[in-house]
């Protein structure tokens, strides 16, 4: 069933509604419910999967994930700068086996078969479904940039998947002598965490002012604008001036090239650039299972009903966080969890022959500038039948000139950490 | 959707159930529970902040609705409420407080 025979237009009368019901007859019946298959274990994932246990804890939920403890890229930046530990960022699954009932196998999905239903996974086991949940998250592009590929980014970390790349890139910043460049190279949108990079920036030079101040950062940019630009250029004028150029798109800052054994990036227009750190965050696309599974688009990322989440490609298959192609919500871990409450909760309808729910989505994202400097984006999302939209006057950054900036630039750092205490609670607790 | 035949409106709900797949016809109102998921992400489930951002649990109703109200209208200062606030509406925000009140 597509979502066009569904749409205002298709749907005539009882004609083709009781051509549905016979196959909504197919589903299982209770009492075993339904099997939930969930690929992926990061904020996505994990949220769908607790939050479908929560819904109805007659729902069987397989979580197909290799990790045994998940590092958030959310403060994976405060790793990088030295304010954080990877132990700080890194979280198990044992609430979710042990208070949630979740299964958890710790295997890789290797093939999905959506009309059998069934997902395979490494260790060679054969997963039934009644739905599927996807959480891929992305893939890097390697080779998007010429010369850049999996094996020079054990000499440029692109730290773009929390783990031992973040561990990389903060070990050749502290081994950097002073007085060297840190570059980073910055992809056009779309890419995970559109702020990302920018805080980053912030927490580097905030770790070379004290530690190595004749430093420089060099941040070559393939685009011309960013997420909350004028914010952190005026926190970075504040907090560390004339430590970072940036280079955006307009000015040659787009890297096509790395030569990872010169340490060299080299930009569209031949400019090259020898530096002693360089963190290249390349172009991505949704990860490889959803786009073998044949659920993404020519451009690498998965369509999705935008009121369900379930694919434009595959029936019972829904595509949530950074895979997706969610309209205006921004590929964000607050984003993807969103989704998945949402979602669990659609399917748990579903199951249980509840109508359908208008869906309201939210997106609240902190960046630290400084370590007591902090700013925000935040917006409240619903679905058109075009797509997902930003409601009109409502979220947007924080102020740019608040009556006490001080004060407000501090609330919003410690509200930062706030934020990230309650989410992977709700997460992972 | 009082418009349509009985049948009709029906049978759309069971589509809209079964398939997964809605119309914006079909749906239901958002409900006080999917509304209220989104305070969660920063306070915490339950209401039950463990960080630097406030708990929510243990209002009453009227506390809530007085709260996102005066932020909607900018009546009450907040670094992020004002901006979550003003994408709800009445009705929306009095769900959401009817759902809060019950977090303990
Ligand atoms: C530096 C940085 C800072 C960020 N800061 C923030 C922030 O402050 N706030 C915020 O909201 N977001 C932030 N983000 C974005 C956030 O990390 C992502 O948007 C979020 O992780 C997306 O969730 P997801 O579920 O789509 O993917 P992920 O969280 O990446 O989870 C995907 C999981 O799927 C697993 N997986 C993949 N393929 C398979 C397979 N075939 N079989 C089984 N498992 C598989 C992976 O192992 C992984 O665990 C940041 C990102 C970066 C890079």
């Amino acid at each position: 069933m597509s979502r066009t025979n569904l749409s205002r237009r298709g749907f005539t009368g009882s004609l083709l509604a009781a051509t549905a019901l016979s196959a909504c007859a197919v589903q299982p019946e209770a009492p075993a419910k339904a099997r939930v298959v969930v690929i992926g274990g990061g904020f996505g994932g994990t949220t769908a999967a607790k939050f479908l246990r929560l819904e109805d804890p007659g729902i069987a939920v397989t979580l197909v994930e290799p990790k045994s403890a998940f590092s958030t890229c959310p403060g994976s930046n405060y790793v990088i700068g030295g304010l954080s530990k990877m132990s700080d960022i890194t979280h198990g699954y044992a609430a979710l086996t042990g208070v949630h009932g979740v299964r958890h196998v710790r295997e890789m999905a290797v093939a999905v078969d959506p009309v059998a239903k069934t997902v395979r996974t490494s260790g060679g086991q054969t997963l039934a479904y009644d739905r599927l949940v996807m959480s891929p998250g992305i893939d890097l592009r390697w080779g998007a940039i010429a010369g850049y590929d999996e094996a020079a980014s054990a000499r440029m970390p692109h730290a773009w998947q929390a783990g031992p790349q973040t561990e990389l890139l903060r070990r050749q910043l502290e081994a950097m002598p002073d007085g060297g460049v840190v570059a980073l190279a910055i992809p056009g949108m779309p890419y995970r965490c559109p702020p990302g990079p920018y805080e980053r920036i912030s927490m580097i030079a905030n770790y070379l002012k004290t530690a190595k101040p004749r430093s420089k950062i060099l941040a070559l940019d393939a685009k011309d604008a960013f997420s909350k630009q004028p914010l952190f250029q005026d926190g970075w004028a504040a907090l560390y001036p004339g430590l970072i150029e940036w280079v955006p798109l307009g000015k040659d800052g787009k890297v096509v090239e790395v030569v990872s054994g010169e340490m060299t990036l080299v930009s569209d227009f031949g400019q090259r650039h020898k530096v002693a750190v360089a963190n290249v965050i390349p172009p991505q696309f949704a990860g490889k299972i959803a786009r073998d599974a044949g659920l993404a688009d020519q451009a690498g990322w998965c369509p999705v009903d935008p009121f369900t989440f379930e694919s434009r490609q595959a029936k019972n298959i829904h595509v949530i966080g950074d895979a997706s192609i969610a309209g205006a919500m921004p590929k964000s871990g607050f984003a993807a969890s969103s989704q998945a409450k949402f979602v669990a909760r659609a399917i748990a309808a579903a199951i249980n022959g509840r109508p359908a729910e208008a869906p309201v989505f939210a997106n609240t994202c902190y960046s630290l500038v400084g370590p007591d400097y902090g700013i925000s984006v935040a917006d409240i999302y619903r679905s058109t039948p075009q797509g997902i939209v930003a409601v009109q006057g409502a979220g947007g950054v924080s102020p740019r000139t608040p009556a006490d900036a001080a004060a407000f630039r501090h609330l919003e750092a410690m509200y930062t950490h706030g934020w990230y205490a309650s989410a992977t609670k709700e997460i992972w607790g | 959707m009082t418009q349509l035949p009985r049948l009709a409106s029906a049978a759309l709900l069971v589509l809209a159930a079964c398939a997964g797949q809605a119309s914006a016809q079909a749906l239901a109102p958002t409900s006080g529970r999917t509304l209220a998921a989104t305070c969660t992400g920063c306070h915490g489930p339950g209401g039950h902040s463990p960080g630097e951002i406030p708990s929510i649990y243990g209002k009453t109703e009227t506390q809530i609705v007085q709260a996102l109200t005066e932020f909607r209208s900018d009546r009450r200062p907040a670094t992020m409420m004002n901006r979550h606030a003003k994408g709800f509406t009445e009705a929306e925000i009095a769900a959401i407080a009817k759902e809060v009140a019950t977090w303990r």
